[in-house]
Parts: structure tokens; sequence; C-alpha cells
């Protein structure tokens, strides 16, 4: 595990303007960093700035303040077709719902040999046709799968193809935004064992966002927990899970069901007080 | 209280007369006061269990056995009698609030219109009953939710008033679909606790449809567990969790990615968190006792 950071986030700040005196600080002042070839989970509900923090680090987004760094270069929003390619070589997004990457009326395969066409000039149109397919094993899929139209395709089966959309562009990041969450637990159990084989096998980094402290503990190395648009506390999966400093961190680990859990009224007040 | 007998759902083509089966001669039975969780993944035909007890299966549906509440059969009734058993005995609790609120009314006229007895009250008295409703849901500002619109409250406020109302029109069946799940985890438990301590203090019944098996268990005196439109086994929480009967239950129980799989949890849950943690049965002896967690590492 390289101690090297891949994406360096510093006093990122992001507010939207709501009306003509409401606004919401998405990101009040957010610092971290991701390192190479390990996971690191931004944890919160919603509201929190995480979803934020995933579209500016991406870029989808632009902040109002701070930088963000990925492997050494600044990253600002661009529509500069050039600069767009360089940034979507270095890290791709994976969405919660894999249907907004894939068009309807074409075979699922149209995606990826999209994201050749960018990303690998030097294959021609049977050289793609291959690696799409090396790419639809990859993610455990077949040719017939590749065939198929996005609706003959389960929910798990289209969040295979759209990781061997990312995986196409061959980038060192995958951003991950609740990307398993709408998944069936067993469906989701083999996606996330996907990842993890995927991550070891190209020396992957992920940023993975979330609001699910089990999946956290199943994928993620570091994690940063988020309440309204701030790092309210970061550490190692173990130390956050395992022994959390701050009363809200406490609250999530103390909502989440698990086994011989039970719901109690007023965890928040007891767990927070004058905080809440 | 309610036994179901052999229900079957076939679905119809209208175009090519094809039929399709959905739900395959499924049985169950609730007692008064019980808690039944229907927990399976998506396609397993939960919700539309509920959905034939409602009446409200899709259309071109046909309806095979028995739907008996208290002794009358809901699939042989028609008419009248089926929706005065609908309005006055079955309350839904489902996954949109949305769904059961009146966009263009404020939430007070909702919870007013609900109460069985409304008519029989002066204004006063009803605001003061629909106040007092949302009190025991754990509302404080109810003068300002009995005002608002449904767009002006959030999904967990939300869901609250519609438990509020569910529960004033004394039904003899709570419905739930999947009540928690559009929720943020700590409103998800916060609601969750309510409803359980209302449908408690009723001594209502309930089926709780959902596919987070940690979450009926914890509501729930029995679990029913189904697969591709089948019941595959039904028992306690415990029985399910320690000694499941089939193939798929453990599968699904070893899949669920576990917040402490090595069954040891953080300390403060186990009493360390300063004032009232988490009552008994929350703690972390339950879970150091499971046997599941080496499951669902490997």
């Amino acid at each position: 595990m390289s101690t090297t950071a891949i994406i360096e986030v510093e006093h990122l700040k992001r507010t939207f303007h709501l009306g003509r005196k409401a606004s919401v600080a998405a990101l009040d002042d957010v610092s971290c960093e991701l390192r190479e070839g390990t996971c690191l989970a931004v944890v919160g509900e919603s509201g929190s700035g995480k979803s934020t923090l995933a579209r500016v680090i991406v870029g989808l987004e632009s902040a109002d303040s701070g930088t963000v760094r990925i492997a050494g270069h600044d990253v600002r929003p661009t529509t500069a077709r050039r600069r767009l390619r360089e940034r979507a070589a270095l890290v791709q997004m994976v969405f919660q719902d894999p249907q907004g990457s894939l068009n309807r009326s074409l075979p699922v395969s149209a995606t990826i040999d999209e994201m050749l066409r960018a990303h690998r000039p030097d294959l021609d149109k049977r050289g793609r046709r291959a690696r799409v397919l090396e790419l639809f094993a990859e993610v455990g899929l077949t040719e017939r799968h590749a065939d198929a139209k996005p609706a003959a395709l389960s929910g798990g089966q289209k969040q295979r193809v759209a990781i061997a959309r990312a995986l196409a562009a061959e980038p060192k990041i995958i951003v991950l935004d609740e990307a398993v969450s709408a998944l069936d637990v067993s469906v989701q159990a083999q996606v996330l064992d996907l990842l993890k084989r995927l991550r070891a096998e190209h020396g992957l980094s992920y940023l993975f966002i979330t609001h699910d402290l089990s999946v956290v503990r199943d994928i993620a190395d570091d994690v940063v927990v988020m309440r309204t648009g701030r790092i309210i506390e970061r550490g190692t999966v173990h130390e956050v899970l395992d022994d959390p400093q701050q009363p809200y961190t406490r609250l999530l680990i103390a909502s989440a069901p698990r086994p011989g859990w039970k719901p109690q009224r007023g965890l928040r007040d007891a767990l927070m007080g004058a905080d809440a | 209280m309610l036994k179901i007998d052999g229900l079957v759902l076939t679905v119809v083509d209208p175009d090519t007369g094809h039929e399709t089966e959905i739900l395959h001669g499924n049985s169950l039975e609730l007692a008064q006061g019980e808690a039944l969780g229907l927990v399976g993944e998506s396609g397993s035909g939960k919700s539309m269990t509920l959905k034939c007890i409602l009446g409200i299966e899709p259309d071109g549906a046909r309806v095979d056995g028995t739907i008996a509440l208290d002794g009358t059969d809901l699939l042989a009734s028609g008419g009248d009698a089926l929706r005065r058993i609908r309005a006055e005995d079955l309350a839904l609790i489902a996954q949109n609030p949305h769904g059961a609120l009146n966009p263009v009314l404020p939430v007070g006229r909702f919870l007013v219109e609900g109460m069985s007895d409304a008519r029989s009250m002066g204004r006063a008295e009803a605001r003061e009953r629909a106040a007092d409703l949302l009190r025991q849901v754990g509302i404080a500002d109810t003068e300002r939710v009995l005002r608002s619109y449904p767009h002006q409250l959030s999904g967990g406020m939300l869901q609250r008033v519609v438990i509020a109302g569910a529960i004033s029109g004394d039904p003899k069946l709570l419905l739930a679909d999947e009540p928690t799940t559009a929720l943020d985890v700590t409103t998800q438990a916060e609601v969750v606790a309510i409803l359980d301590e209302k449908r408690r203090e009723h001594g209502l019944s309930m089926i709780f449809v959902t596919h987070d098996l940690d979450l009926a268990a914890a509501v729930c005196d029995r679990l029913a567990v189904m697969k591709d439109g089948e019941i595959l086994e039904i028992g306690t929480p415990e029985e399910i969790r320690d000694r499941p009967r089939t193939d798929y239950t453990r599968k699904l129980m070893a899949a669920r990615p576990m917040l402490y799989p090595e069954g040891h949890p953080a300390a403060f849950l186990a009493g360390g968190a300063g004032p009232a943690p988490l009552r008994e049965g929350g703690g972390g002896n339950d879970e150091t006792d499971r046997i599941n967690g080496e499951e669902a590492g490997a």
C-alpha cells in the first residue's frame, strides 16, 4: 500500500445559492486525500455534501475556492476536449443509476465502444470489439450481454457494464457515487467483490461515496465522515468504525440496523445532546 | 386474525392473453397483535403480496386463493363491503409518503379526515386530536406542521404524519411497504422506532415488507423469506438467523456486508456512550453470540 496521495483536496468550498438570501454550504473547507492504490470512503447522509465533493473532484462541478490535485495536476472544470479527455484517462465515475450512461436503443457494448474510440485511437473496429469482449469478461459478463439492449439486463448486470465502461478509459482512479446502493444484497456482494478484484489487478484507487457503513467496512481503507458540508471525523476504517470519537459518527453507527439491533426513540438526543 | 391460503397471482398480457404466475400459492397466518416481516430481494413478490391484501393488484391480474381478515374473505367480498374493509381495517404505510397525502391540502386536514369519528367532533377538538397524534410520533412544533403542505416537509416528517394517520384510523392491520427505505439512516432509526412503539401500544397487527433482514428482525415477531414469488420459510428472527432451513436464506444472510464482521461492535454501543446508549437487546452481546459473522467474512 502506497502512502503517495493520488488525489489531494485542500480547503474546498462550494456554496449553492437557493434564492436571494438563502444559501447552503455544500462544501465548507473540505480537505482530504486519497492514497494511491487504496479506497477512501466518503460517508454521510443526504445533504452532507458527499456527492458534491465527488462531482468537484471529477470536474463536473466547480468549487468556489480551494484546490483539487489529481496525480499532481490541478483539476478545474473545463470544456476543452483535450483537457476533458486527459482527465477522463485519469478519473472515471460510476453512478448509482447505470441507466444514465446507457442508450436504450443500442446494445450496451456501444457505450464501451464509444469510450474506446476516445481513449484508444490505436484500435480499429475489430480491435475495439475484441477489447469490448475482454472488458466484459473482466466484469463477469459475456458476449451475449454485450449485444443485449439495456432493458434486457438486470440492475447488477447494468452496473457491471458501467464498471467495464469506466475501465475502458484505463483510469488510475474510479469515483463511485452510491454505486452499489440500489442493488439487492446478493448482487451487491458480488459487485463489491468484483470491485476489490479489479482494484488489486489494475492498481486502481477508489473514492467511494456511500451512506452505508457496512459497505465501508467491506471495501474501504480510510474513511471521512461528512455532515452539512464539513468533514467531522476521519481515520482508517478501523479507527472510525470501531472507536468513533464524534457524537455524529456514533449516531450513524448506532442507527444502522445490524444483527441484534433494536430501534430506540431519541437516539439522536441521547448521543448528540445539544449538538443535535 | 389474517389467514392467507394458497394465494396465486396471475398477470395476463392484454394483447397476447399470455399468463404469467407471479405468486405461486403462498399461505401464511398472522395472529392479533403480531408483526410479520416479508423479506426478500427485488422480484421476490413481497410487495405484490401486500397489493393482493389491499386489492390493488395490477390491471388484468387474477388473484386466486383466500385472504381472510377476521373470517371475512377479502377476495370473495366485492363492492361496498370490500371498500369498507379497506378503508376501516387496513392502513398502508408505503415507501413514498406522498402517495398517501393530498399535495394541495395541509397535513392537518389529512389527519382530521382520517379520524374514524371525525364527524362527531368540533373543529377545535379535531385540531387538538391531530396535534396530539403528531406529538405521539415525536413532532413537537405541531402547529407549524398541521398548517404545512406535504411539499414543505421532509421525508422523515411526512412518514411520521402517515404513521400518525394510519394509527388514528384504528385499523386492524398495518401494511408497511419499505416504509423507511427512502429515509436517511438516522431518520430511519427514529421513524422505525416510532412505528414499532405505536404499533405495540395500540396492539396492532402488522405486515412489514423490506429487503433489510436486520431491520425486519428488529421489529417483527416472525419473518417470511420470499424468493421468486414463493415463501421459502417462515420463522422467528432467531430461527431465520441461526437455523435457516433453506440454502437461499443462508446465502442471503451471508451476503449482507457486516458492520462488525468479527462480532465485536464498537465499545460505545455496549454502554460507553454516555446517557442511555442502547436499550437491552440492542447492545453488543447479541452480536458476539451470533454465528453468522464467519459466514459473512467468507
